[in-house]
């Protein structure tokens, strides 16, 4: 009846697991509670889950990102903590919870907390950037998002339900075979993934459809902002890559659940072809993070510098090549695979060409700040912070590209240190400097400064406390992954490292703080004009918060700045443009179709775990319904009268007008 | 209290703390110097052979031309943001300034060109230090062949006729040819003294050839996580003068334990923080049996959560 399940799933003697259990439902059921009986609910139905805004889903993309972040957060503290305390003893945690620990957290940043927050503020900012009312396909967004949640859901269940996998964030066969494997941990790191795979993948068809198709007039190529052209290349690596990773993962479920042998040992399995197809997507995906992240400083650096970003088709060029050259370098991640000289030297080059245009990139951020006025806002310190911080990783990353220094430190603490340092310094950085950036887009007030700017060096130091020890020690032979050792030279560097967790953990506190205090505070920081930061891209033309139409009228584009040009002139003749004619605007209904999809898939993926064949049959067909519901609905769209167009565009020309007088042209 | 009074209160407050941040600052200096100078165990930068110096070579060739590059553009960052901030009265400001064909021809080239220096040195070094390319043509390696086993490791000496589990014994200043495999799960070989790693996978054989130059104690492990007993899979590399070398051999051989396909299988089980031992006798062509899965992969562990109620699925 229930599978595999059974009373012994649940880890009763684990005193961290049932009380971070009980805490989080508690959490939950109080969350909840709280919701339903202030009478929240229908306004969150409506407004928030059953949204298909672009707007509102990139919100709560970045929501998911953040408490996933937290969650993995934890994970980094408790991995920290172990290795700090296991010189000659166990530890704290035995091996088996090590190994779920260190596999989840890397499971967790990559899939729940960078990809959500990357297509998030992808989500959010670029229809705003390209002039658009939404995305291509706003229903299928929706579904994108909670198919990714789902996913998230799966992986926190098995922390009470049964166990994670304890294979590493990639599950390398034979290990993550079922003869090396037998529990569900796997199953539900495959389950999670598949699910949450497919959410990316529309979204990735779906941001493709939205820069290629749906952009305001005038809005050509080269008109676009670079932030629009680093999500084309972004989603392109999506389209391209996350199918092989669908694939990948499927073959190993079906070693584990039909018998198959694509990966096994015996009957002709090959895992070295699993190390293969996994990273043909997994280098990609670094980049599906980066780049984005990369288009974020570009609009930071414009922004705060008050000039247009430096070789803007220079970067253009450089971000295709990435985008292309992502592909060719798969094999560096395992030089001592024994491929022969050959090939690991042209994989080695290879990897080092993608230095290139990332280098022209660096260089023409630099370019961007001279002659600039530069103001170091928060986001502008995360971006210098970024620079920085991202050419010691990326000299790192070209140490490791040669072959024969990889042999000395291939998955090595090292490496560690090399890929946290461009992930956290790139991608992580990205995103905070973005969510600074557009916050106040999205709810009409900024942060706080002072406390973003703690947060800042906090995260900074605390982030070169806890990773240049790890340099130090793959220098000192020190391999990933140890649960103990016994070598007593490494322990004080990994006592340092825990410092440095704990620099970083004051940098999130203040973050938390700085949301909290902004909210109460939020009259004082309002935004009034929709443009608090002498943006230079088209969403700084749209109230704080945007309505859901975005736009009044389509705005027509003649450059790349298309919002500064239009200020410019605005300033000069110190008048805005002539009021527009108002005119209805059909948008699209929201649609519960992603919500209610996300349920049933939660389910199938948790009965496929533990085998509970069923119900797997039930929810599948549930989820079916609900497509064929949606496919045949009538009515899926619905007219904003022009009046309550009017209304909202004039209370904010007014509010431009009145700031008008205040701008002086830039001389 | 008059002028002259505060002021020299003052110059000796500012004296203690300048005093106080000196001795803060030498606590760190000393602290720091001890945890980078204790015991010399920096493995990858202190090797004991010609294929771990070369490594280190490359290393720090490779290190130096990106420090080249990446120290003034770090420098440049700090002097960039600081001239051109918005304060700056002197600092010429150019709203309009966004494109210059030189600069973008500077910027191009100079990665490039570096690239084009690295990626020599990245053919060249892949070519000699290929783990599968022998050392010396004059003089004949020591044959070893390594399994890894969970969770141990298992050097077998073809041409002595013994083996060891957890303990690699070597004679210095002499080329060492491994083959390597592996019982189950796959682990990486790898000596940080000595050099180069290479894969240990089931089914496959790969190759490494290492020296160490001088005698002493090196510590080898597994550099690919292989499940619970991962963190125990580490070992002694003892390089002893030939004559020691081959008195241990004599000292081993017939003694104890004849590995045959029954005491391998045994061995296969999972079990962790094995203690050295050694086999005073092999069973022929072990290696290749293994290699060719005429004897099975090791098992894995019999029930997990969640695992219990079904066997695992045997192949074939």
């Amino acid at each position: 009846m229930l599978g595999k399940l059974s009373w012994e799933a649940i880890p009763f003697h684990q005193p961290i697991i049932m009380i971070t259990s009980a805490v989080v439902a508690i959490t939950i059921t109080s969350v909840l509670a709280w919701v339903v009986v202030k009478g929240h609910l229908p306004y969150i139905w409506r407004e928030w889950l059953s949204s298909v805004d672009h707007k509102r889903i990139g919100v709560m993309y970045v929501v998911l990102g953040l408490v996933m972040l937290l969650r993995g957060f934890a994970d980094a503290i408790m991995m920290r903590s172990q290795q700090a305390v296991a010189f000659g003893s166990a530890g704290y945690l035995p091996p088996e919870h090590y190994n779920q620990v260190f596999s989840a957290h890397g499971t967790i940043m990559i899939f729940f907390v960078a990809m959500p927050l990357v297509i998030g503020l992808m989500n959010f900012v670029v229809p705003l950037q390209l002039g658009a009312r939404d995305v291509a396909f706003p229903v299928l967004n929706s579904v994108g998002f909670w198919l990714t949640a789902t996913g998230a859901l799966l992986v926190n269940i098995s922390l009470f339900i049964g166990e994670f996998a304890r294979t590493g964030w990639l599950p390398y066969p034979p290990l993550s075979e079922l003869a090396y494997s037998p529990g569900v941990g796997v199953d539900y790191y495959l389950w999670a993934l598949q699910i949450s795979g497919a959410g990316t993948l529309l979204s990735g068809i779906n941001l493709v459809t939205t820069v290629l198709k749906v952009r305001a007039p005038g809005m050509n190529y080269l008109h676009m902002p670079i932030f629009c052209w680093t999500t084309l290349a972004s989603n392109l690596l999506i389209v391209a890559a996350f199918p092989i990773l669908t694939a990948t993962l499927a073959m190993l479920l079906l070693d584990r659940y039909l018998g198959f042998h694509f990966f096994t040992n015996e009957a002709g399995g090959n895992p070295m072809m699993f190390m293969n197809l996994i990273w043909a997507w997994g280098h990609p995906e670094v980049y599906i993070l980066a780049l984005p992240a990369f288009g974020i400083f570009s609009e930071v650096f414009a922004t705060f510098s008050g000039k247009p970003l430096f070789g803007y088709r220079s970067m253009v060029a450089a971000t295709m090549g990435i985008c292309i050259l992502s592909f060719m370098v798969w094999l560096h991640h395992f030089f001592t695979m024994g491929a022969g000289a050959d090939v690991n030297a042209i994989f080695g080059i290879a990897t080092m060409i993608i230095a290139v245009p990332t280098g022209v990139k660096i260089y023409n951020w630099l370019f961007t700040m001279y002659s600039g006025r530069v103001v170091f806002a928060t986001p502008m310190l995360w971006a210098l912070g970024f620079v920085v911080t991202f050419v010691i990783g990326g000299i790192t990353g070209v140490l490791l590209a040669v072959p024969p220094a990889d042999f000395v430190l291939h998955n090595s603490l090292f490496l560690v240190a090399h890929f946290h340092n461009v992930i956290i310094g790139g991608v992580v950085f990205g995103i905070f400097a973005g969510y600074e950036y557009w916050f106040p887009k999205a709810f009409g007030f900024r942060l706080h400064g002072g406390l973003g700017k703690a947060a800042f060096w906090f995260w900074i130091i605390g982030f070169y406390v806890a990773f240049m020890p790890l340099y130090a020690l793959g220098l000192m032979g020190m391999t990933r992954r140890m649960q103990h050792y016994n070598v007593p030279e490494w322990q004080p560097w990994l006592l340092v490292a825990a410092g440095g967790a704990a620099l970083i953990a004051i940098g999130i506190a203040f973050q938390i703080v700085q949301l909290v205090w902004s909210i109460r505070h939020r009259e004082t920081l309002r935004d009034v004009t929709g443009d608090p930061w002498n943006g230079r891209t088209l969403e700084w033309m749209t109230p704080s918060p945007p309505p859901m139409f975005n736009y009044a009228v389509m705005p027509d584009v003649e450059g790349v700045e298309a919002y500064w040009m239009r200020k410019q002139t605005a300033i000069e003749r110190q008048a805005l443009r002539p009021e527009p004619e108002y005119h209805d605007i059909h948008m699209p209904r929201n649609s519960s179709a992603g919500f209610i999809c996300a349920f049933f898939s939660a389910i199938m993926g948790f009965a496929l775990i533990w085998h509970i064949w069923w119900l797997v049959v039930v929810a599948f067909m549930g989820a079916w319904a609900v497509f064929v519901v949606v496919a045949w609905r009538d009515l899926h769209e619905e007219a904003i009268p022009a009046a309550t167009v009017a209304a909202i565009d004039r209370a904010n020309r007014a509010a431009r007008e009145a700031a008008l007088p205040n701008l002086r042209p830039v001389s | 209290m008059n002028i002259a009074e505060h002021r020299s209160i003052r110059a000796a407050w500012l004296w203690i703390n300048a005093a106080k941040s000196r001795l803060a600052l030498r606590g760190c200096v000393v602290v720091l110097l001890s945890l980078v100078l204790t015991g010399c165990h920096w493995a990858v930068l202190d090797p004991r052979g010609p294929v771990g110096k070369a490594d280190r070579t490359i290393l720090i060739d490779s290190l130096a031309i990106m420090l080249a590059i990446g120290v003034p553009t770090i420098l440049a960052t700090f002097a960039f943001a600081w001239w051109f901030r918005a304060s700056n009265t002197r600092a010429r400001y150019r709203p309009d300034w966004e494109f210059s064909g030189a600069v973008e021809l500077v910027v191009w080239a100079i990665p490039a060109m570096v690239i084009i220096l690295l990626g020599g040195v990245a053919w060249i070094g892949s070519h000699q230090l290929d783990p599968a390319k022998p050392l010396s043509e004059r003089q004949a390696p020591v044959e070893i062949q390594v399994i890894s086993l969970d969770w141990k490791w298992l050097f077998i000496y073809p041409n002595e006729g013994v083996a060891s589990v957890n303990q690699l014994v070597v004679p210095a200043g002499v080329p060492l040819r491994f083959s390597l495999t592996s019982a189950s799960v796959w682990n990486v070989f790898f000596v940080p003294q000595l050099g180069s790693m290479i894969y240990a996978m089931n089914g496959m054989r790969t190759q490494m050839n290492l020296q160490a130059d001088e005698t002493g104690t090196f510590r080898g492990l597994s550099a690919h996580f292989s499940g619970d007993g991962f963190s125990d899979m580490h070992f002694q590399v003892r390089a002893m003068r030939g004559e020691e070398f081959a008195a241990w051999v004599k000292a081993t051989q017939g003694v104890g334990p004849t590995l045959d396909g029954a005491a391998y299988t045994a061995l296969a089980q999972q079990s962790t923080n094995v203690q050295p031992s050694t086999f005073g006798a092999v069973m022929p062509e072990l290696f290749a049996q293994v290699v060719r899965q005429d004897l099975a992969p090791g098992p894995g562990p019999a029930t997990e959560r969640g695992g219990a109620a079904e066997a695992p699925k045997k192949g074939h």
